[in-house]
Formats: C-alpha cells, structure tokens, sequence
C-alpha cells in the first residue's frame, strides 16, 4: 500500500515538474516565463529532497530559484519593452525541429531504460564509507567535494571567477534601485543579519551535515541582492582592492594550500589526515566569501564604480562609470 | 531497477528536451538562456535519480559532489549570457 503511494507521489511530483518546465519555456510572455522557472527550480528543490540530495535540494533553493531567479528577474528589466519576442529565423520549419527533440528524447529515453534494466552499476558509496574517516569530515557530499574530488571544486571555483571577470569586462553595473520604502527597509533590517548567521551555520554544518561553502555562499549572495533592493547600490561589496581579493580568494586559498602540500612531499592537494578537517574549513570559508562576492557581482552586472580608480589608485579620480 | 529511477530519469530525458527545443525555437535570448536551464535542470535530475538507491539506503554521494558543481557552473554561465546579452542590447540601440 504504502508503495503504490510513493509511487503515486513521484508520478504526481514529475507531472508538476514536466508541467512548470514546459510552462516556463512555452509561454510568450517573459516575465511570466521567469516566475515560472522559479516556481521550477523549487519543485526541483523538492525532487532533491526527495531523491535523498539534502545537499542539493539546499543549493537549488539558494541558486537555482533564488539567485538563478533574481539574475533573470534583473535582466527582465533590460529587455525592450513588453512586446512580444519574435520566434527564431530558423533555416528549417519548426515542425521538423519539435519531431527531431521527440526522436532524441525517444532515443536517450529507450537507452537509459535499457541500461537500468541491464547494467550492473558500480557504486562509488562503499569506497567513499571506507575513506571518509581520512578525509576530515564525516558527511559524505563534503568529503568528494573538498578532497577526494578536491581538482574538481578548485576547478569550479575558477570557473565562477572567469564568469566574473567577463561580466565586469562587458559593462559597468546597473544603476542602483531607489531606496526603499519604510516596510522593505525593515525587512532588509530583519533578514540580512538571519541570512548572515545562516550562512555561516550552514559553511559550519557542512562537516557533518548537508550543507558548505556553496549553499552559504548563496545565502550570502541572497543577503547582497535583499540589500540592493532595498536601496543599498554596492550591495555591501567591499571597496577597491579588497574586492578583488575577496574574489580570488576562493581560488586562491585553494590553491595554496594544495601547493603547501607539495612543500611537505605530499601530492597535490592531499591533506594530511589530521590537519584536514581545518584546512577543508580554511578552504570552504575563502570560497564561500568568494561565491557569495561572485554571485554578487553578477547581480550588479559588471563592474562597481570603483573598479577601475582601485586599479590606477594614484590617479585618485573617480571614473566616469557612475 | 527502482521505479524511482524510471520514473525520475525518464522526466529528465523529457525536461531536457522540452528545453532543447524551446532553445532553439525561441528567439529573445532571454527566453533561449531560461531554456537552456531547464535544458540542464533535466540532465542534473537523470543523474541524481540513478544515484537513488531506495528510501532506506543513502545515495550515492559521488553525482551529488558533481551536481552540485554543475549547478554553480550552470548559474555563472547563466549569469555570463546575461550580462553578454545586455552589452549586444546596448550595441543594438546605438
């Protein structure tokens, strides 16, 4: 009995996700479209949950519906006025493109039935159980994320850094909102400190619980986007340089500590058993300053005014990008 | 085989093409990134249901690590379109 409900439940959970996908991309209407796909992204949020992802279904509630959704919402704002989009030139009839998506879906559909039904999956949980005691943590995510796997997390952090760096090579960032009425400002008043202690209680979960440097860094980012809204146009970046280095921060502190290692004749990155739980900490802090600075950064969408005078800082002006 | 996986897989496939083809229907560039999301969220969620192992046991930890990377990687890029979509917006209205 209790079966046939769960499965109930999945059937009526995927339903609503296919439906909201299919609702966010199909109506002509933008902004619509973008509230849709936040709506999305917390289903999904759900899905992760459901799935026995903690870890996800937290990153996905901070970025993907919330930082995901208020970067869309921002650049709503840029496009021309409300007129409706106009479908792609496309050199073959749309028709034709709407059956090639069902063939492949056919096709990915049929080969993932056919490998369920016959692979013998390797599962990767038992080597990570029998490894985790040396890895400086005990949950699980974590530890693939900060050691075992530690080249891909350094690898996403540069990627996250790159980003930054092409949106402040394009443009300077948008002009600020005006401030904020007296109900908004107390609110920003109320939530920004909550969202700044929940970060730092979910960079410090991340040891034993779901939770680290990406779910904190969202929340710290979502922090910056409420104090922008409410008036505040840097959204409490810090000035000049310290910018800068609090968005290579992530990156480099990873890096220097993978590159102390080989000082002491270990391998890249291959902390010692006892020293890794703090340096996992050490890394996981820089990096969620460093995402929260990024994802910030990319809500302004480009550079503050101040980027360039911090560069050239003898000139003393200020630039022209206002 | 989990009906989980049939169940949360096959709607990945699906979300994935749902998103492929609004990405190469539509043509404001807005709406092609939003579906290039959903074009993702799809392939993320065939990945994390094969990771199930059932209400009792706890998934695989290893494509979580990855999710959770791609994730971050998908809001960067998403949020490098945006600002690449606004900069050819600017060069448009000069």
């Amino acid at each position: 009995m209790t079966e046939t409900l769960w499965i109930l439940f999945d059937l009526l959970l995927a339903a609503m996700l296919l439906g909201l996908g299919a609702a966010a991309v199909g109506t002509r209407d933008l902004k619509r479209g973008v509230v849709l796909f936040i709506v999305f992204g917390l289903f999904m949020a759900l899905v992760w949950a459901r799935l026995r992802a903690p870890d996800l279904a937290l990153a996905e509630a901070a970025i993907g519906a919330g930082i995901a959704g208020a970067l869309l919402l921002a650049a709503l704002r840029d496009e021309p006025a409300a007129e409706v989009p106009a479908p792609a030139r496309l050199a073959v009839p749309g028709w034709l493109l709407t059956l090639f998506t069902i063939g492949l879906a056919v096709v990915v559909g049929w080969a993932l039935i056919d490998a369920l039904a016959t692979a013998q999956p390797q599962r990767l949980l038992p080597l990570v159980s029998a490894e985790i005691a040396s890895s400086g943590v005990s949950h699980p995510v974590t530890a693939v994320l900060l050691n075992f796997r530690a080249y891909d997390t350094l690898l996403e952090l540069a990627v996250v850094l790159t980003a930054v760096y092409g949106i402040v090579a394009l443009a300077p960032a948008r002009p600020g909102f005006r401030p904020a009425g007296p109900v908004l400002e107390g609110l920003v008043g109320w939530l920004v400190p909550l969202l700044i202690v929940t970060a730092a209680y979910l960079l410090w979960a991340g040891a034993h619980a779901p939770g680290g440097a990406f779910q904190a860094g969202a929340t710290l980012a979502a922090a910056a986007v409420l104090l922008r809204l409410g008036g505040h146009p840097r959204a409490a970046l810090p000035p000049g340089t310290w910018l800068r280095l609090t968005l290579v921060a992530g990156v480099g502190v990873f890096l220097l500590v993978g590159v102390a290692q080989l000082a002491f004749g270990r391998a890249f990155l291959a902390y010692p058993v006892d020293l890794a739980g703090g340096l996992i900490l050490l890394i996981e802090a820089a990096a969620t300053l460093a995402i929260a600075a990024a994802l910030a950064m990319a809500y302004l969408g480009g550079y503050p005014s101040d980027w360039h005078s911090s560069a050239s800082a003898k000139q003393g002006g200020k630039d022209d990008a206002g | 085989m989990l009906a989980e996986h049939l169940i949360y897989g096959l709607s990945g496939v699906g979300l994935f093409a749902i998103g492929l083809r609004a990405a190469l229907l539509h043509g404001s560039l807005l709406a092609k990134i939003l579906a290039i999301n959903v074009c993702g969220a799809g392939v993320f969620l065939t990945i994390v249901a094969l990771a199930y192992q059932g209400l009792t046991v706890p998934a695989d930890p290893v494509p979580h690590a990855l999710v959770l990377t791609g994730i971050v990687v998908a809001v960067s890029a998403t949020a490098l379109a945006l600002a690449l979509g606004r900069r050819l917006q600017e060069m448009q209205d000069e």
